[in-house]
């Protein structure tokens, strides 16, 4: 950063140095960066990197799974991907791909800030991240095999190395809190002058509650794979029952981060579509306040539903219906924030431009996903369809056509703003449409093989269920196909795209009010706030 | 809430300064609360599974405790009170620009931590030597556990009042400024609290 050559004199649409935060060049430029928009940048990358790792796993898996006995690897080898798969997936590219990455670049110029409150704990975690990667990688001498839940008593005793593995996913963990803790002081204390509360994005307000949830949740995780490392080196015994431990109780520790973490996954993607919707339909965005409080009641109400991961694994009958009524709860603020962006789109002019079309499948995908949580949550059905591929195209939907179209929402979204250059609309849209056919092929099916009783997680099924997992690989391929064109566009519109001007979506939030790409100092001056960033003019435009 | 901050220019150092130094010292002070609260569910999990336990094995929590030595476990913790003392101390010392006094009241308390460890140190080899490890059972998996987070956090305190006592001999800080000695000595007045808790629980069993 030594060598940029911005200054106070800055015009505000970058003109004087067209290349902004991405003036200095050079390794070191990127590896001691404090600025939040480099390591959002460094973030997006890596978190991409292990998407398309986590992708080839998954193309395997569904290759396996074509035929019903052993095929091409053998059974062992498809634990292990399985496993690698959910844990790469997981705890390297969803959790941290969108508060990271995203939340890194978006929060400070969002709520008018020059960056965030701890610059130099921000780089840290950072590189914390990647030592959690590091160690990661080094546990895949003796590669895990235990789905990535990491249940014991099986992970206490496999020799698969879930000691390695469980202390680099202590350091992710501790990435994330320091990422949370920085993110919640930004937002309480670097507001520019007049942004009240009120007068935040609906993304902030997300990124808000998301850190909330990382800053609690997370150390109970990073205790419980302590304890579970412990158990292997020195036999501490809380999970064995032998010891008079109880591997309930991992499962009771594992899933109070693990489900609220779920909501680190969706809230910032829910925060992206609430910007995008407004912005599309050119339209002030229905139910400001209703969506901004929903988030933090999804964050609230997320801490205490973590039981109905555990209703058929020993979970007393009243617990049970406890856990299964607060699940529902949890449905009321996610149903409210769908309703207004429905409503947000009513009588709107809407235009399809690959970021819309990304928040449009956001909303599709995320209400099947949604509702068949709906079905999970009630302790009858659950029962019927628990371990079964059910509970996989479930989760898919919330998290890949959730989740996934939501940070793809945001990357199309941002694109411009991050690298100054414009994507190729005529590329974006066939890989979308690729994506949505592919994605539906893919996991549709499976919500049938699961409601049929095949079971999740074995390497092997009963034949009749093949014909159907021929259509869910097929679908697999399609998928591919859609990302793949995506990225191409990616690298394409990084080198030759044209280059983007400040506001490409004539959009009203802070970002789009300064350069693209963005000077390091984000704004030659900071801004000075009047009105809610969604004043967008009257009903027809 | 305002984030107006002079500007500067571009670089590295000068990203240090992109708040003011008020809003810089309520960031800093709302950071090491949220942290002391993702410290408090770290420790959480471990007491969590201390009351589970003690519940289901009232017995053997009254009989193990009993092989823990009672008074060395009430030394350390005047031992750490005394430390949370000394930090309290330094900090109204440099409040007051008192620089070789602040200088002195962290060098007791990295002293009295370094006490603890040592006091720790002794308690952990009798227990050894009496063959009882962590796996021996569910009482000592948790006595080994609790003291040993609790340890690692007293050797970070440790290394966190050596940096901050290092910075104040080259000047750093100052009747105006002293925000990271507030934010150390909140820390450590966390790990003094956490063996408050921890030493009944342990020691001081029915």
């Amino acid at each position: 950063m030594k060598e940029t050559t911005l200054n106070g004199e800055q015009p505000p649409n970058g003109d004087a140095s067209p290349r902004g935060y991405l003036e200095a060049k050079g390794f070191w430029s990127w590896a001691y960066t404090l600025d939040h928009k480099r390591i959002g940048v460094m973030y997006l990358y890596t978190t991409l990197f292990f998407f398309l790792l986590g992708g080839v796993f998954a193309l395997l898996i569904r290759i396996k799974l074509m035929f019903p006995g052993q095929y091409i690897f053998t059974n062992q080898t498809y634990n292990v991907l399985f496993t690698m798969h959910g844990a790469l997936m997981i705890f390297l590219f969803i959790i941290p791909a969108i508060p990271s990455g995203l939340g890194n670049f978006f929060i400070p110029m969002h709520i008018g800030a020059r960056d965030v409150a701890f610059p130099r704990l921000n780089l840290l975690s950072y590189w914390v991240f990647v030592a959690g990667i590091v160690v990661i990688l080094f546990s895949l001498i003796r590669p895990m095999d235990t789905g990535w839940t990491f249940y014991t008593p099986y992970s206490a005793r496999t020799a698969a190395d879930v000691t390695t593995l469980s202390f680099g996913v202590f350091l992710i963990g501790m990435s994330s809190i320091l990422t949370g803790l920085n993110f919640l002081v930004t937002i309480h204390k670097l507001r520019a002058p007049g942004m009240t509360w009120h007068r935040m994005p609906l993304f902030i307000w997300s990124m808000y509650a998301t850190s909330i949830i990382q800053v609690l949740a997370t150390p109970v995780v990073g205790i419980t794979f302590l304890l579970l490392a412990m158990e292997r080196v020195l036999g501490v015994g809380f999970f064995d029952p032998a010891k008079g431990g109880d591997p309930i109780l991992f499962q009771h520790f594992f899933w109070f981060y693990s489900h609220p973490v779920v909501y680190v996954m969706i809230l910032p993607a829910m925060g992206i579509i609430s910007e995008i919707v407004p912005a599309f339909s050119r339209k002030p965005i229905f139910g400001y306040n209703a969506i901004a409080y929903s988030s933090v009641a999804i964050a609230v109400f997320g801490f205490f539903v973590w039981g109905h991961h555990m209703f058929v694994t020993g979970m007393s009958s009243t617990a049970a219906i406890i856990f299964s009524l607060l699940t529902y709860s949890v449905a009321i603020p996610t149903a409210i924030k769908v309703f207004n962006w429905i409503a947000t789109m009513y009588k709107g002019s809407i235009t399809f431009e690959s970021p819309m079309l990304y928040a449009l499948t956001f909303i599709f995908l995320f209400v099947v996903g949604g509702l068949t949580g709906m079905f999970l949550g009630a302790l009858g059905a659950d029962i019927h369809v628990h371990d079964t591929y059910f509970i996989v195209a479930h989760f898919h939907y919330t998290m890949v056509g959730g989740t996934v179209m939501g940070l793809l929402a945001g990357l199309h979204y941002w694109f411009p703003k991050m690298t100054g250059r414009m994507l190729s609309e005529k590329m974006a849209r066939p890989a979308w449409l690729l994506m949505f056919i592919g994605f539906n092929v893919t996991f549709f099916t499976q919500f049938i093989l699961g409601f049929e009783g095949m079971p999740r997680r074995y390497a092997e099924y009963p034949a009749q269920y093949q014909a159907l997992n021929i259509v869910s690989t097929v679908g697999s391929w399609i998928l591919a196909a859609g990302i793949l064109i995506m990225f191409a566009n990616f690298v394409h519109g990084l080198f030759r795209g044209p280059p983007a001007p400040p506001n490409p979506w004539k959009a009203l939030s802070l970002e789009w009010q300064t350069g693209s790409p963005p000077p390091t100092e984000n704004y030659p001056e900071i801004p000075t706030v009047t009105d809610w960033p969604y004043g967008y003019a009257g009903k027809q435009t | 809430m305002s984030g107006q901050s002079t500007h500067h220019g571009p670089g590295a150092a000068g990203h240090e300064a992109h708040m003011d130094p008020a809003t810089a010292r309520e960031a800093a002070t709302l950071g090491i609360w949220t942290f002391l609260a993702t410290e408090v569910l770290l420790f959480g999990g471990l007491f969590t599974a201390y009351i589970i336990f003690r519940i289901k094995f009232p017995q053997m929590f009254y009989e193990d405790h009993l092989k823990l030595n009672r008074v060395l476990g009430a030394v350390n913790t005047v031992v750490l009170i005394g430390s949370s003392l000394t930090v309290a101390l330094g900090i109204a010392a440099i409040r007051k620009g008192r620089v070789g006094l602040l200088r002195l009241y962290l060098s007791l308390t990295i002293l009295l931590a370094g006490a603890f460890l040592g006091i720790k140190f002794v308690e952990y080899s009798e227990k050894f030597s009496h063959g009882l490890f962590p796996g021996t059972d569910i009482f000592f998996s948790l006595y080994f556990m609790l003291t040993g987070l609790h340890g690692i956090h007293v050797l970070a305190g440790m290394a966190a009042l050596g940096t901050v006592l290092f910075l104040a001999g080259r000047g750093k800080y100052s009747e105006s400024y002293h925000t990271p000695v507030e934010i150390t000595g909140l820390y450590w007045h966390f790990v003094d609290l956490v063996w408050i808790y921890l030493f009944p629980l342990l020691y001081l069993v029915g």
